[in-house]
């Protein structure tokens, strides 16, 4: 069983807690004057995403969690489980589950590829590219030439996700998303 | 490759004022200036301590955590009011507020008691950090527990301590006896006390418990045993340390040796007793008080910055 101990903490290092992964977002080291050093750590939770502050006697061990993020491209959604292929010519795949998907799912029709975090070698958490591409399905019809007035209106893609767009959109036009924000970036020209 | 200094021109503008001005306060009260050796044979055998060791072809050295034991060999030898600005190192403590090498003033005063010494620190730290619009706040260690937690430190058991530390939802992991009844009581005063220092002004806590005495006197007070030690702060972060010194000799041998045992009991490497310490000590410390600033929190306090790295000119990641 890999461990760390408390003076290898950094921001980025994952631990078991409680039988569950966690990601150091922020190491102190606290001392009084004279006397017992601890570890105040701010973690969160890659299950819940959930951030909490946990303290370490300074120098004790905490047990290594087995995390590791890899470069996925999604194939296709059975209904039941997202499946993914890793990008680095092996061909391995991984099927995730929809507790691992989170907001990704909305972002993604096929081809992207995306971070995958695995526990224990089985996803725990998908991260989709920043941007994404998508087409719009259903909005109200274009206002031609108004692109001043800085009005908004909700359209649906053809993920199903629904994000605001400038007034002047069309159906079928595709528009850049930043998917980090969930927000309209750019409209796509027809190549 | 980054091999620019983690400090802006203005912090280092800042620091070489800062360094002047200690200068010329030491000066204008007739404390001299030494030097002392900052790789040594023995080192400190404080438990709550480690040393960084340097390993020499035919021996191994410690580098100073302070330079306590060879400036008392000075005071007993007659040396008068000494200070020192020196690099200190101590193993492992590294995070926004320590850096693993780091700058410290001490400074002694013969014949001066730590009330005195405050008063003094105090003058110094409004010199170094101006602007300060409160005055020091004087706070005994027992009254910081009692006023926080309504817990008397000097009575109280190890099991109330973790329900208190519970209370106020600090999650140790790993277990409650991970800590006897000191570490709680340093769990509580950092956790919960120290954040509520103001940051309007400097806040002196004195009269520790005796078990977290180090080389300070120890007296009675109030039916209590307390360590005559301050600590000052201004708001959470402590800046300074300061002793009644203990000057009887046998005390101090017997404190080393207490401390040493430990560590070994612990499993801990690091320096032999320092030998040369004890035996000046049994010559005569002169009554004296004693005080150790980190000087780099000093300037961070100055300038109102948050990380120790924006004020060390190459701070530890990137020496």
């Amino acid at each position: 069983m890999a461990t760390y101990n408390t003076s290898e903490f950094r921001s980025g290092l994952k631990l078991m807690i409680d039988g569950d992964p966690y990601v150091i977002v922020e190491n102190e080291f606290v001392k009084p004057g004279k006397g017992q050093a601890f570890n105040r750590v701010r973690v969160r939770n890659l299950k819940t995403g959930r951030v909490v502050e946990k303290t370490w006697k300074s120098g004790d061990s905490v047990e290594a969690a087995d995390v590791v993020d890899r470069e996925m491209e999604f194939l296709y959604n059975d209904g039941e489980f997202w499946h993914f292929m890793v990008t680095d010519g092996s061909f391995e795949q991984f099927a995730a589950a929809e507790s691992a998907m989170n907001d990704a799912a909305k972002w993604l029709k096929g081809n992207e590829v995306c971070t995958v975090t695995l526990w224990n070698d089985a996803p725990l958490n998908v991260t989709p590219p920043n941007f994404v591409e998508l087409q719009i399905v259903e909005t109200d019809p274009g206002v031609k030439g108004d692109t001043a007035s800085g009005g908004s209106k909700p359209a649906r893609l053809e993920t199903g996700a629904v994000i605001k767009v400038p007034l002047y959109m069309d159906q079928d036009e595709v528009v850049k998303i930043d998917t980090r924000s969930g927000e309209y970036v750019s409209r796509v020209k027809e190549s | 490759m980054e091999w620019q200094p983690s400090a802006g021109l203005e912090a280092l503008q800042a620091r070489a004022g800062l360094l002047r001005q200690v200068r010329e306060f030491m000066q204008v009260r007739g404390i001299m200036e030494v030097e002392t050796p900052a790789l040594s044979r023995a080192g400190t055998t404080d438990p709550a301590i480690d040393s960084l060791s340097v390993a020499l072809p035919r021996e191994l050295r410690y580098l100073h955590t302070s330079p306590e034991y060879p400036m008392k060999r000075l005071l007993a030898n007659g040396s008068g009011d000494i200070y020192q600005i020196c690099k200190v190192w101590r193993l492992d403590e590294s995070g926004s507020r320590h850096n693993p090498e780091f700058t410290l003033l001490e400074y002694y005063r013969v014949g001066h008691d730590y009330r005195q010494l405050m008063q003094e620190v105090g003058a110094l730290l409004a010199l170094l950090i101006p602007g300060l619009p409160a005055a020091p706040v004087f706070r005994e260690y027992r009254h910081c527990f009692l006023d926080t937690f309504g817990l008397d430190p000097f009575n109280t058991r190890p099991e109330t301590l973790a329900a208190c530390a519970a209370a106020h939802g600090l999650e140790l992991q790993g277990g409650q006896d991970k800590l006897d009844l000191q570490g709680w009581l340093d769990l509580l005063f950092s956790h919960v006390i120290e954040p509520g220092f103001p940051d309007t002004g400097l806040t002196f806590v004195y009269h520790y418990p005796a078990a977290q005495s180090a080389l300070a006197c120890v007296s009675e007070h109030e039916g209590y045993a307390v360590a005559c030690r301050f600590e000052v702060y201004l708001g959470p972060l402590e800046l300074g340390n300061g002793y009644q010194e203990l000057s009887d000799g046998a005390a101090n041998t017997r404190k080393l040796t207490r401390d040493a045992r430990q560590r070994s009991r612990e499993g801990r490497s690091g320096p032999v007793i320092d030998r040369r310490f004890l035996a000046a000590m049994q010559s005569g410390l002169p009554h004296c008080a004693g005080v150790a600033i980190g000087l780099d929190r000093v300037l961070l306090c100055r300038l109102g910055e948050k990380r120790l790295e924006q004020v060390i000119s190459f701070a530890w990641e990137l020496a």
